[in-house]
């Protein structure tokens, strides 16, 4: 990327601009990340703007963004390169006769043959690219190895070309739901960070930027009963994307101010467990 | 350079409270501080847990090494006998306090304060949820309450314990909460009065952190990062033993089980379903094989199906090995998936049956509360008679053991000397698929005093030691 991160600060302010509230934490990854030539690996809760990171960051920088979505059974065909065999057969009988063997081997296994998918396409980009390589988690382990080599010295070997190396060092974003444990090998390579639900300060500065027209009040509150209701023993927490829709849902209602009842009303925005909106509701309206 | 060694030092300690730090990880750390500035201290925080943690789990222990090993350190920490505040601490807070202003101005003169306008001080620091303030007060109350004397090889709890106990925290929230209500314009409502009183309790809990980092940073002063970091180490929340876990312990242990169960029942599913190729299923071959004009040539192998296990949990739920069956019942039914059908009973000389209140309710924690509760466990005395409890268990349900049942037996096997009727367990083995007893105490004291764990061990598939989460979770792998 010709534009290098000049300080933790810069990174923070940039993220502001494409809406995205960073913390310490996050944007000081993030910086020394690029400083380091480094991917990092995110983990933590759903709806906390995990893969939301990797976009801004794109945003910011001004990047293409190019994703992988893993899921169970991706393999390198769909990951990493693939070879275009309907065209190869096509060139092999176009001229049957004019070529030799040989020419005709060299010829069939070139780039232009090749198809390229994500990995691959982040490492040969000419312009800045951000790769984000979502729900890492969901491959199997085997899988996993496919990336060690990407992620290490940002190049991809085939077998019949040889080592493509990147012509620019890319961002690498991973994102993990912690469904299993991720190898050794794989974390080792990474930069760790941990995204936990914001503390309430950054939850209203997040509600402010990303809810156009709410007010102050309306945000602080939602803000506390959210932050409030995270201290419950639920099955899941509200994330939050899910505070964001409850606060649009309170605006297309026009509610100002919340109380109780409208709280409990509008609480199966927040909450996605029966049991969890039942104590919940349960415990907003404690009766003393 | 001495930032180096107070690295290497740094990290010795993480391996030594068991955070798996490779020598890569390490060099990765050395490069990502030189792109920090130094003075930045949460910067470089932050440098040094994204490349040395790598798990959530991890964070707690690094932050409190991190505390010790490169907290403030100078002259204003060390312990003297409550004498006049330096000047150099003025000048911290001058840096630290955002809005320079009351707060600061008052610090200074703390000395001769009453320990009455002392708190009244503290209420109002809180009340405004001013955080300069809160600081200078954290300060000024170590200072003044913990009574702390150099060399003295007292652990930081007990100051911390000093300090508090003068200030009268408990009561605090109360009288924040009346405060606030004769200071409100009109009356609010009960919604906005426990969003209040959250409010309160996190900037109280604020507090009591401050005070403990004052304490801990005064004691590093006095006794050096090593031997402080030696006391401040606490066991990883997967290596907490069961069985003297203190309340916050068992708070983090619930944390982690979660996380835990999710993920074993993640993998569980995927080696069901990864089984391997069974043999040929002919007639699926033959019926493929018409699209190939006769030919088989797509041979179809048949995929073995695993019957799930029927599991039956018996867990002793007398006072010292409470928590391990907790957790074990737990973690048993939040993989109940990978079961047929899952019974519990629970005993300390009486045995009954809880399975019913595992059914209809998503709440485990809720269901393990009514075990706890409303079970009827107690038969003569309420000392663990597993001799009893397992006769009865026997002649109850010992008819609804199959062959396709497996059979968990939960304790210390501390039998208070009573008769062991270990014929049961032999019976159990014959009539069942598995008998295995976990239990929560070393291996060393079985067998010791009035534990027979060893009688009844003869009888099962195996007698394992589950002290901590990590062998649990090893061993309900292995189960299914």
């Amino acid at each position: 990327m010709e534009s290098r991160f000049e300080s933790v600060q810069q990174v923070r302010d940039g993220l502001k601009q494409v809406n995205y509230l960073a913390d310490d934490g996050i944007a000081g990854v993030v910086y020394l990340a690029q400083r380091l030539g480094k991917p990092i690996l995110v983990e933590g809760p759903a709806g906390t703007g995990k893969t939301q990171l990797a976009k801004s960051v794109a945003d910011m920088t001004g990047a293409r963004l190019i994703r992988l979505q893993c899921y169970e059974g991706l393999d390198e065909s769909k990951a990493l390169y693939e070879w275009n065999y309907k065209k190869q057969l096509l060139r092999i009988q176009a001229d049957k006769s004019s070529d030799s063997w040989s020419e005709v081997h060299d010829d069939i296994f070139s780039q232009e043959f090749l198809l390229t998918r994500p990995l691959l396409e982040a490492i040969s980009s000419e312009d800045p690219v951000v790769l984000l390589i979502d729900e890492v988690d969901r491959v199997e382990i085997e899988t996993e190895a496919l990336l060690l080599e990407i992620l290490s010295e940002y190049q991809v070997s085939i077998p019949e070309l040889g080592t493509i190396t990147a012509k620019q060092i890319p961002m690498v974003f991973l994102t993990s739901n912690n469904t299993r444990e991720l190898s050794e090998a794989l974390k080792r390579r990474c930069l760790f960070l941990h995204i936990d639900y914001p503390d309430m300060e950054r939850e209203k500065e997040i509600v402010l930027t990303k809810v156009p027209d709410i007010t102050q009040n309306l945000a602080d509150q939602i803000a506390r009963i959210v932050r409030s209701i995270r201290q419950l023993d639920l099955k899941k927490a509200p994330s939050v994307s899910e505070t964001l829709d409850w606060a649009r849902t309170l605006m297309l209602l026009g509610i100002e101010h919340i109380d109780a009842q409208e709280a409990k009303e509008t609480l199966h925005i927040l909450l996605k467990y029966q049991t969890d909106i039942a104590k919940a509701a349960k415990e907003l309206s404690v009766d003393k | 350079m001495p930032v180096l060694d107070l690295m290497s030092g740094f990290i010795v300690e993480l391996r030594n409270a068991g955070l798996p730090v490779s020598l890569t990880e390490n060099l990765d750390a050395m490069e990502a501080v030189k792109e920090i500035p130094l003075e930045d201290r949460q910067a470089f925080k932050y440098a040094l847990g994204a490349t040395l943690v790598k798990s959530n789990s991890h964070w707690r222990a690094f932050e409190t090494i991190f505390e010790v090993y490169f907290s403030l350190r100078g002259a204003e920490y060390n312990i003297t006998d409550g004498e006049s505040d330096t000047p150099g601490e003025l000048g911290r807070d001058e840096q630290d306090s955002q809005q320079p202003g009351e707060g600061r101005g008052q610090s200074g003169g703390m000395d001769g304060l009453t320990p009455e306008e002392l708190a009244q001080m503290l209420m109002q620091a809180l009340m405004n949820g001013d955080q300069a303030m809160m600081r200078a007060l954290a300060k000024q109350a170590v200072q003044r309450f913990a009574g702390m004397e150099p060399g003295r090889p007292v652990g930081g709890t007990y100051y911390l314990y000093r300090t508090l106990r003068n200030l009268d925290l408990d009561n605090m929230l109360e009288k924040l909460m009346q405060a606030n209500k004769d200071s409100a314009q009109q009356d609010l409502t009960k919604l906005e009065e426990r969003l209040e009183k959250d409010e309160f309790e996190s900037r109280i809990e604020q507090f009591k952190q401050e005070v403990e980092a004052e304490i801990r940073r005064k004691l590093v002063a006095d006794r050096g990062a090593e031997a402080m970091a030696k006391t401040l180490r606490k066991p990883l929340p997967e290596d907490v033993d069961f069985m003297h876990a203190s309340r916050e312990e068992m708070q983090s242990l619930k944390k982690a089980l979660q996380p835990l169960t999710r993920k074993l029942a993640a993998k569980l599913a995927r080696k069901r379903r990864h089984g391997r190729k069974g043999p040929l299923d002919f007639r699926n071959t033959v019926r493929h094989s018409l699209s190939y004009g006769g030919v088989p040539a797509d041979p179809k192998f048949k995929y073995p199906r695993p019957a799930k296990p029927e599991l039956m949990v018996v867990a002793d739920i007398s006072g010292s090995v409470a928590a391990f069956a907790r957790f074990t019942l737990m973690l048993v039914y939040a993989i109940q998936g990978q079961f047929s059908k899952v019974r519990s009973f629970v005993f300390i000389d009486g045995l009954d049956e809880v399975t019913s209140y595992f059914k209809n309710t998503e709440d485990i924690s809720e269901a393990i509360h009514r075990v706890n509760t409303e079970a009827d466990v107690v038969w003569v005395d309420g000392h663990s008679d597993y001799g009893h409890a397992f006769e009865v268990f026997w002649e109850k349900y010992g008819k609804d053991i199959n062959a396709k049942t497996t059979i968990l037996l939960l304790g210390d096997a501390r039998n208070n000397y009573h008769a062991a009727q270990s014929w049961v367990v032999k019976e159990m083995q014959k009539r069942g698929r598995h008998v295995y007893w976990l239990n929560p105490e070393p291996k060393s004291y079985w067998n010791t005093g009035d534990s027979i764990v060893g009688e009844y061990g003869t009888f099962t598939d195996g007698v394992y030691e589950c002290r901590n989460l990590r062998q649990l979770e090893g061993f309900v792998e292995k189960l299914v």
